[in-house]
């Protein structure tokens, strides 16, 4: 084996090794929080800590699903993230697909405006937020927390969308035009379709980014809290159980679809959809 | 019927002029290429055609219609993308079957077309198959399979061969010919190869800085350019250019020490133009290379002797110029041999140095 090959294969080795640590490093706790919520209550309390739940034991995750408000909480969760992928998707699909397309003046300031809305704290912004919305009447609601929930997605459901539909070649469109399709025709036939994995993946992190919101649930709302608003309200006067039950509930969701994104969002358009 | 007018269209694109002020006339049936350089506006004219991109200016008249303001949908035209642009999320049938489909057709007819346009291009085989799962020139195949299974009147092809390895190409082409000719439909073929060019068009449009220098049939764009550029940019090797200096009132061109007595109406431009210089244009095959002195040859020293073949091509140094002469393959010219080049007078071309552009009446 000659020098260079050998000089790779260790600095290959070195790559992996650091990138096994960096995953250690994250996902270590996230399998202690795990194990401790499937042991018995006592469990949690067990240290050294061990790597297999010993029992097994649903006791630990059943307590917190049955503490007052959780269901509810989550309940409130699930629908302000149903409605936020619902208005984000509608309003951000459309915006990210002008930007891909179309060559319109200001595109480029356009794009970093879209950005920049993120640039403002929101921490700044939300005693007039709660302000305008107690004003409005529509405060502790989960509708208006979607609403909320949508302009925080929005960013990043434009720029994925226009991501994805940019990577959907304009040739594609413009041959399902010259074969009979009206401009929305191909654009429902053919770059719809190829866009679909792509917007799936923005649909999730949507999902994601309001499933762990959990500054602007607890401002903007009371007694309809999110999930992660109540878990926050109440972790300091709750037993260990109900917060390693409660962390790994909030994780387990967000950790399942980021595994199905990453195939998107390594390989958007390595391979043709089968 | 489907013939196709061009009425002084422009196009441009911020400050870059694509077409300026085009007008063309392609008959119905007609096999038509618009050849020229990459970014001379051949493809912007097209796209006009397809109503891919809107004109600046002027009108498009496709079988009488003027279609200047249709959609891409409603000028009934089919088009095959330089990228084959083939759906990747459908099937090879779902892919041909598409324009039909569009059309509403009954599935039974849906079903016939489709097998017909894939019996053409012989990739019956491949129906079923996923574009990812074929090769490139299968692909290809799929692109016009797709085009003419519509049966539009117009057929636009967008240099449909150029992403094709040699081999393939020259298969390609060969088959695309033939299948044209069967369609009756009147093609517009866009492309920057001036060998596809000759083979395929029934006329060609020489294009240069979004204007058409030229518009004739292959032999006649081979043998009377219009032009220095279009006779440098078709044919291989390109067309010599020597300068000939215009003697006895136009009656006689001298180069070097060989005279030339250009025809009558090239004597009458002459007198008009009254330059004291003139272009002869000639062609490498319409050269004949000797190794003793003849009457009227002109004298040059061999540079370079490439072997072809099918002929030998020489470089030869004449005075201040180089000529690409061929001669026959077993013709033995050796680099630094001296030999004398006569010119076939009736081939030459005559140009005006000052408009670059051929003198009236040059045979």
């Amino acid at each position: 084996m000659n020098a260079p090959a050998w000089s790779r294969r260790v600095a290959r080795a070195g790559v992996y090794a650091l990138a096994v640590l960096m995953a250690l490093w994250v996902l270590l706790p996230i399998y202690l929080l795990g194990v401790a919520s499937f042991s018995p209550q006592l469990g949690v309390y067990q240290y050294p800590k061990p790597f297999f739940p010993q029992p097994f034991s649903v006791e630990t995750m059943a307590f917190f699903l049955k503490a007052h408000g959780v269901v509810r909480a989550a309940q409130s969760s699930v629908v302000v993230a149903v409605i936020t992928i619902g208005l984000a998707t509608v309003v951000g699909a459309p915006a990210g697909y002008a930007i891909a397309r179309f060559a319109f003046r200001g595109r480029d300031a356009f794009r970093v405006l879209v950005v920049s809305t993120r640039a403002f704290p929101i921490v700044i912004l939300s005693i007039p937020l709660a302000v305008t919305f107690i004003n409005w009447g529509i405060y502790d609601s989960v509708y208006s927390l979607a609403l909320m929930h949508t302009a925080l997605a929005l960013p990043f459901t434009i720029l994925i969308t226009s991501s994805v539909f940019a990577s959907v070649p304009k040739d594609l469109e413009e041959a399902a035009m010259t074969l009979g399709c009206s401009r929305l025709g191909a654009l429902l036939r053919v770059s719809l379709p190829l866009a679909l994995p792509g917007l799936a993946a923005a649909t999730l992190f949507t999902f994601v980014l309001s499933w762990n919101e959990v500054f602007a649930a607890v401002i903007l709302t009371v007694t309809n809290r999110t999930l992660p608003a109540l878990v926050l309200t109440q972790l300091n006067e709750s037993p260990l159980p109900y917060r390693f039950a409660g962390g790994f509930f909030m994780l387990a969701p967000s950790l399942v679809f980021m595994l199905f994104i990453r195939r998107y969002l390594f390989n958007l358009w390595g391979r043709v959809v089968k | 019927m489907a013939e196709i007018r061009f009425e002084h269209v422009r196009k441009t694109f911020g400050k870059v002029v694509a077409t300026n002020d085009v007008s063309l006339t392609v008959r119905d049936r007609e096999f038509m290429v618009l050849l020229g350089p990459s970014g001379c506006g051949k493809t912007t004219l097209l796209r006009c055609l397809a109503g891919l991109e809107q004109v600046d200016a002027g009108r498009i008249h496709i079988g009488g219609h003027d279609v200047t303001h249709l959609p891409p949908r409603k000028r009934r035209i089919a088009m095959v993308f330089q990228s084959y642009a083939v759906f990747p999320h459908l099937t090879v049938y779902d892919n041909i079957a598409f324009g039909l489909r569009m059309q509403r057709k009954p599935k039974a007819e849906v079903e016939k077309r489709v097998r017909d346009a894939a019996e053409l291009l012989q990739i019956a085989d491949l129906l079923q198959r996923y574009p990812a799962q074929v090769s490139g020139g299968q692909r290809q195949r799929v692109a016009v399979a797709r085009a003419i299974a519509v049966q539009a009147e117009v057929l636009l092809m967008d240099e449909p061969l150029s992403n094709l390895d040699a081999l393939l190409r020259l298969e390609m082409r060969a088959d695309l010919k033939r299948l044209l000719k069967e369609l009756n439909a009147t093609v517009i073929y866009v492309t920057h190869d001036q060998v596809e060019a000759l083979s395929l068009g029934d006329r060609i449009a020489v294009m240069k800085d979004g204007v058409i220098l030229q518009c004739d049939t292959p032999l006649r764009v081979y043998d009377f350019p219009a032009s220095r550029f279009v006779g440098g940019f078709i044919g291989n090797p390109p067309m010599n250019f020597l300068v000939g200096q215009v003697t006895d009132d136009g009656r006689r061109v001298r180069v070097g020490e060989v005279t030339f007595t250009p025809p009558a109406p090239v004597q009458a431009a002459l007198r008009q133009a009254g330059r004291p210089d003139v272009w002869l244009g000639i062609r490498a095959e319409n050269i004949q290379a000797t190794t003793s002195a003849t009457e009227n040859a002109l004298a040059g020293v061999v540079l370079v002797a490439e072997p072809l073949g099918s002929h030998n091509l020489l470089t030869v140094q004449v005075g201040e110029e180089r000529l690409k002469v061929n001669t026959r393959a077993d013709a033995a010219f050796q680099p630094g041999q001296a030999l004398w080049l006569h010119l076939a007078e009736d081939k030459i071309r005559w140009l005006d140095p000052a408009s670059t552009m051929a003198l009236a009446g040059s045979a």
